[in-house]
């Protein structure tokens, strides 16, 4: 019975630990609004020596929609239906609709693990592409290629909207029907660009998502795109969404690298990117940051 | 099942059955617990049954054979010249007369004390650690590693046994400044950052590298942090802002077990060793002269297409050759970044993260673990729990620490400051020496005993904090 236990035998308490029942278990931390500043999950507090429940639970939600955007299927007839209403891109679909493709991974777990056969299409596909090209004469400037990759979400919001801001770049390009393609890698784009013959390729994918972006598009670039290429014949442009990249940034860097591929008939390593070279900076300054200044 | 024929090099028969191995390479490949990204490659136990019979005939492997029977053709290779030649017969003698299952029993057994295990180190192969790996279970893993003591120095000391260390990690997805400062301060309050202050960059070039360094340095100063920073680009651009006078720590470069996987990477030893020798020169460590910082991770090898047949642990047992080679201060397994081809699920991380920290510590490397996984991946943070307690039991010597287990520039989910505090208090490990003095005279722990963190805002950063904030709310 605690009421027996003699006064002596009680713990005193420690100072440096608060011992009032009702004192709060979370500490906020002095510098929580330093969140104002980034994304990254600063300050937040702590239960012992813990993260705090809202906190945790916060981050649970996150991870599930982050899983939700690399499991949940492209709805890749929906978004070509889509593009087909757009006027901006009547010149692309005007002679052809869009052409509904997928690779040889046949569903999302096998994709996850082979990733050999997310870079290829399936028999069928190839076959759609090859018709195709035996019955038309044209010679395309640019294949576009939409993929789902690692997250459809990315490619649901962002792939329209790019595509818009694109479209005012490359007027008067000779536009390959545009393809989507589900459970795809990067370099399927290889193969669609080799089987449509055309001169350069433009892949929009869905990027591995993170917590706090997982909406995040890719642009991979290839000149003259041929199943076996590595990345070092890709250029890429990463992290294109309304809180990344935004898209008339994405498109003016896009068709920077397109035109410099056009003109020296190469992409890679060896097509570097100089579209900020006219932005000056002061650099004199740049080092300081508040912990010191 | 195979049918045995001329072409195998090893044959067992069990029962009725006789399974075959064409070579040490596949033997090694089929022995190994299974994993997703040796099943990408080809090279995988076909059954369970055909693991277990690898497991059974390669513990009867003399360790001798690893020295007669290179897995990676030495006139191809660099890092097999770098093997064998480097290879001390001496430090060999003391276990040259052990097969496999005969070095884990020893190994496992007293005659295996810390002091021995230091002494046999240069004998000691990557295919022998790797080899020997794949017949130990979880915690024959874990029991060895704690067992390899590893002590490196720059300007803290670090990997002594008792002790765990957290690289901050305050990376940005534009490496904007105040962004990156705030990620610090908050690890800095947290009582992390005593391996190193290293930030991945966004944009890689030596321009950039130098302007974080310059900034780290600048903060290290101005708060007398003992700790070291670290930009992790390229070897050649740190070579390059070393030229440019650039106040470089540490020289970072991410190594492969092969040749080709280097050449993939776009570095070799020499480029290394000059690296080395550059920050040598600028003579910046106060209690020690470890400075490069390397990390790895299983499927790098593959990924490269440059796995010579190999399974993926053996590939990554090879980088640490190439990492002790050059006396690191520090060794990073970063586990679970590379996707669900290589590891598919916490099963695979956690399994691939022990061998790792196994095989680097038996090699003699400051071995530490990005305990990590990306959204692809068949894993959660219960499973980086698991793996961040077992690695603390094990004696692993540091791991990362970022700002609530989100990287926002790496996309992917790490071990967060919180994380650090839960394994020293359920472990009771301390920061490296050196820094746990300074978090007591910065009063960022009010009890160091008990990791317990002051209540309040520690008086040296108030000026800063309300320099961008304002009052002291």
């Amino acid at each position: 019975m605690s009421h027996d236990i003699p006064k002596s035998d009680i713990p005193k308490p420690n100072k440096s630990f608060s011992t009032h029942p009702h004192a709060e278990p979370v500490t906020e931390n002095a510098w929580s609004k330093l969140n104002a500043f980034t994304d990254a999950r600063v300050g937040l507090g702590r239960s012992g020596i813990s993260v705090p429940t809202k906190h945790l639970l916060a981050f649970q939600l996150a991870h599930a929609q982050a899983i939700d955007a690399v499991h949940t299927q492209l709805d890749s007839n929906a978004l070509a239906k889509a593009l087909v209403e757009q006027d901006w891109a009547k010149d692309w679909t005007r002679n052809c609709a869009p052409l509904l493709l997928h690779s040889r991974a046949t569903d999302r777990a096998t994709y996850l693990q082979r990733p050999d056969y997310g870079r290829r299409l399936d028999e069928e596909s190839a076959h759609k592409l090859d018709e195709h090209r035996a019955s038309t004469s044209q010679s395309y400037d640019l294949a576009i290629v939409v993929v789902d990759g690692l997250s459809s979400l990315a490619v649901e919001q962002n792939t329209l909207p790019f595509l818009q801001a694109l479209s005012g770049y490359i007027k008067g390009w000779n536009i390959a029907p545009v393809c989507f393609v589900e459970q795809g890698r990067v370099a399927i784009g290889d193969d669609v660009c080799e089987r449509l013959n055309a001169k350069c390729v433009l892949v929009l994918i869905g990027e591995r998502p993170g917590l706090s972006s997982p909406d995040s598009l890719g642009l991979y670039l290839t000149w003259g795109g041929k199943v076996g290429f590595t990345d070092a014949y890709r250029n890429c442009i990463s992290n294109v969404r309304p809180a990344g990249l935004v898209y008339q940034e994405a498109a003016r860097k896009a068709f920077y690298l397109l035109n410099e591929a056009r003109t020296l008939k190469l992409s890679g390593v060896k097509l570097k990117d100089r579209s900020d070279d006219d932005l000056i900076v002061d650099t004199s300054q740049e080092s300081k940051n508040f912990l010191i200044s | 099942m195979s049918k045995p024929n001329s072409t195998f090099q090893f044959k067992n028969t069990v029962g009725e059955r006789t399974f075959g191995f064409v070579d040490l390479a596949d033997l090694m490949a089929k022995a190994t617990p299974a994993r997703s990204g040796d099943r990408l490659a080809g090279v995988a136990a076909q059954s369970a049954e055909e693991r277990a019979i690898a497991q059974m005939t390669l513990a009867d492997v003399p360790l001798s054979l690893f020295l007669e029977q290179a897995l990676v053709p030495y006139e191809e290779d660099e890092i097999t010249r770098l093997i064998l030649d480097d290879h001390d017969k001496s430090a060999f003698s003391l276990i040259s007369h052990l097969t496999v299952g005969g070095f884990r029993d020893w190994l496992l057994s007293d005659l295996a004390s810390s002091e021995i295990l230091i002494q046999i180190r240069p004998g000691v192969t990557p295919e022998m650690a790797a080899a020997v790996s794949k017949i130990m279970r979880n915690q024959d893993l874990i029991l060895v590693a704690k067992k390899c003591h590893v002590k490196t120095a720059f300007r803290n000391t670090i990997g002594l046994p008792g002790h765990l260390s957290t690289r901050l990690q305050p990376n940005h997805p534009t490496d904007d400044l105040t962004g990156i400062a705030a990620s610090m301060l908050d690890g800095l309050l947290y009582a992390n950052g005593d391996a190193v202050i290293g930030i991945n960059p966004a944009t890689d070039n030596v321009q950039q590298a130098t302007r974080l360094i310059k900034m780290m340095d600048e903060v290290i100063q101005h708060y007398e942090i003992p700790t070291q920073s670290c930009v992790l680009t390229h070897v050649t651009n740190t070579i390059e802002c070393i030229e440019q006078g650039a106040p470089v720590d540490l020289v970072f470069q991410s190594i492969g077990g092969t040749q080709a996987t280097n050449d993939s990477f776009g570095f070799n030893l020499a480029n290394l060793a000059e690296a080395q020798d550059a920050a040598l020169s600028l003579n910046r460590g106060t209690v020690g002269n470890n400075v490069m910082y390397f990390e790895t991770g299983q499927g790098s090898a593959l990924s490269a297409n440059a796995n010579h047949g190999l399974d993926q642990q053996t590939c990554e047992a090879r980088a640490y050759a190439v990492a002790r080679k050059f006396n690191p201060l520090l060794v990073n397994t970063v586990v679970g970044f590379i996707g669900p081809e290589y590891l598919y699920d916490g099963k695979e991380i956690t399994r691939a993260g022990l061998e790792d920290h196994f095989c680097g510590k038996l090699l003699g490397l400051p071995m530490g673990c990005d305990v990590c996984y990306t959204n692809h991946a068949e894993a959660d943070q219960n499973d980086m729990d698991n793996l961040l307690t077992l690695l603390g039991v094990a004696g692993c010597t540091f791991v990362m620490g970022i700002p609530g287990s989100d990287d926002i520039m790496l996309n992917y989910q790490t071990t967060s400051f919180h994380d650090a505090l839960y394994a020293r208090r359920v472990l009771g490990l301390k920061p490296a020496p050196e820094f746990d003095l300074w978090l007591a005279k910065m009063e960022i722990f009010k009890n160091n005993e008990q990791f317990t963190l002051n209540h309040q805002l520690p008086d040296a950063f108030h000026k800063s904090l309300n320099r961008m904030i304002g009052g002291r709310s």
